[in-house]
């Protein structure tokens, strides 16, 4: 078999099931036998990119394909898009209001730390019309966390 | 290193195979094959919660009984968790429960709090030294170990690598009495007295130590009566106790943390909020916090399977009892340079669908495809405690698709998931 694929709705600003989508592409990883340390990887990225849809993007779709030789995902939103992807690169700068982080979210080390912890990150955003973020990492990638 | 030791096992004359043990195990470790209860080894985690919650009292934990660990040795020693001290009514300090231990047959008895005394003192040093990386997760509570072993592997570097306090007081009373009675120390017995299975199986498939000095393990529920017994003429007995309050709050969950003065904590009980917490510490999430104690029991050893006092009772009686220590002299000669793990425990695979990744993808799929003929009810019939769980099983070659009561009972033509009408 080559790849596994797996897609999932998440719903927007939906808390109690934020973290569902990589919940469940982190239980296959452990089902299928990748490494502890390529599943951390894929868990901090898939949680924080999923939790950025959740806050910002009033939900989207989670795909993941698997293969033997890496985990690619694609989170696709149709929400405001992010004006300044540079700034929004910038570890510790968040758009999220003080109800979101009273909750423990929007740190503003969703995206630094998701491009941090993946081999391939690449990012799609247009205002008005959405963001697709699409990042891999491979069983064989960085170094251990 | 065997993390599925059976110190849990089925009485399979009380099992009538209603299958309650198999719907609440947290870790999915239990079967229902031909009538009755089966534990998958390799995933159970010896949390307990089987023995608490069957109705018919057919899981039982593999302890040593009294009679014979006391019959063992030359010279034998009592260890009490903490939690011993809130298992009986009107009783105020320690002594009547120290001097009890020897009234019914120990020769000495030495307090496992006293050990996670002196251990806080030296974790509370770690915890500041850098070595591990925070944040740090405990392991006093044995169950937490197993559960990183074969759910979250990849933070088996965040554990805390210290034996547990019970190892510890083993290791030091031992030495205490080798020197005080002139006995080999094989002739010297360090009897564990356990509030919960989980103890059991950690002295006896320790993960992190090669050879234990635990020489039992008896139950709290054993003792307890026979110390109910001798303690109510003791009541006035001034007996030494040598463990300060510090060491006896690891009983309870946020003991541990209080002990190692570690303001920066997170405590969490009950295995459902730990696999959470450990979820969100997989995540990346809690970065901000040093110290993650955890405890599989509610709301920590005071609740365990083989206690026999309401563990909230149980909790304000020790909270009493630390509130009227007075001074303490500890015993001196702690083993502070052996307190820590000399073996890595290594992450295990009982999760894995097969050892080839191609195989086990193909497993996947058919797992899902075969999840989705199914009702989804969960009703456990075929004897696995999900529809996904039944899936995985037939796919795996451990049942047979027949003993879904649904796909059997449709008729020919009938889609099994379909509505009539």
């Amino acid at each position: 078999m080559t790849a596994i694929t797996r897609t999932y709705q998440v719903p927007g600003n939906d808390f109690a099931r934020a973290g569902e989508a990589s919940g469940h592409i982190k239980r296959i990883l452990k089902e299928l036998g990748f490494s502890p340390e390529m599943i951390r990887r894929v868990a901090i990225t898939t949680y924080e990119a999923e939790i950025n849809m959740v806050i910002h993007a009033g939900g989207g779709t989670v795909t993941a394909t698997i293969s033997p030789q890496a985990v690619a995902v694609v989170f696709e939103d149709h929400g405001p898009g992010i004006p300044d992807l540079e700034l929004a690169m910038q570890a510790g700068w968040s758009t999220a209001p003080q109800n979101i982080r009273d909750l423990g979210f929007g740190a503003g080390m969703g995206l630094p730390n998701i491009q941090k912890y993946s081999d391939v990150f690449e990012i799609k955003t247009a205002v008005g019309q959405g963001t697709t973020l699409s990042v891999t990492i491979f069983a064989e990638g960085k170094e251990p966390i | 290193m065997n993390a599925g030791y059976e110190s849990i096992y089925l009485d399979e004359t009380q099992c009538v195979g209603c299958t309650t043990c198999m719907q609440r195990c947290p870790t999915q470790a239990i079967r229902v094959r031909d009538g009755k209860a089966v534990i998958i080894r390799d995933r159970c985690v010896v949390c307990g919660e089987c023995i608490h919650v069957c109705p018919h009292h057919a899981m039982k934990a593999k302890v040593d009984s009294l009679d014979e660990v006391l019959g063992q040795h030359k010279y034998t020693i009592a260890l009490p968790a903490p939690s011993l001290y809130g298992q009986f009514p009107g009783i105020h300090t320690r002594a009547p429960i120290l001097e009890g231990l020897c009234r019914i047959g120990f020769d000495q008895v030495f307090e496992v709090a006293e050990a996670a005394e002196a251990m806080s003192a030296v974790i509370h040093r770690e915890l500041r030294s850098g070595s591990i990386p925070h944040p740090i997760i405990t392991t006093a509570c044995p169950v937490i170990l197993r559960v990183v072993r074969i759910r979250f592997p990849s933070l088996l570097p965040h554990l805390l690598n210290y034996r547990s306090p019970m190892e510890i007081a083993a290791r030091w009373s031992k030495r205490l009495a080798a020197e005080k009675t002139g006995l080999a120390l094989e002739d010297i017995g360090c009897v564990f007295i356990s509030p919960c299975p989980a103890k059991c199986a950690s002295a006896k498939a320790p993960l992190g130590t090669l050879k234990a000095a635990l020489t039992g393990i008896v139950s709290i529920a054993e003792v307890a009566p026979r110390l109910s017994a001798v303690i109510g003429d003791l009541d006035d007995h001034e007996r030494e106790a040598h463990s300060g309050p510090m060491g006896i709050g690891w009983a309870m969950s946020g003991g541990q943390s209080t002990a190692v003065m570690e303001p920066n904590h997170l405590a969490a009980s009950g295995m459902e909020n730990i696999i959470r917490i450990l979820e969100a510490l997989e995540n990346g999430k809690l970065s901000n916090v040093d110290l993650v104690e955890l405890n599989a029991c509610y709301p920590g050893c005071v609740g365990g399977a083989l206690t026999v006092e309401n563990p909230f009772i149980a909790k304000a009686r020790i909270l009493r009892l630390m509130r009227h220590i007075g001074p303490v002299l500890p015993s001196g000669g702690c083993p502070t340079d052996d307190m820590r793990w000399e073996k890595k425990p290594e992450a295990s695979h009982a999760l894995r669908l097969d050892p080839d990744l191609s195989r086990a993808m193909e497993m996947m799929e058919e797992i899902r495809e075969l999840t989705g003929t199914l009702r989804g009810m969960d009703c456990g019939a075929c004897g696995s405690p999900t529809c996904r769980a039944f899936a995985e099983d037939v796919v795996s070659g451990r049942t047979e698709l027949k003993n879904c009561v649904f796909l059997s009972r449709a008729p020919e033509g009938d889609a099994p998931s379909g509505k009539k009408g």
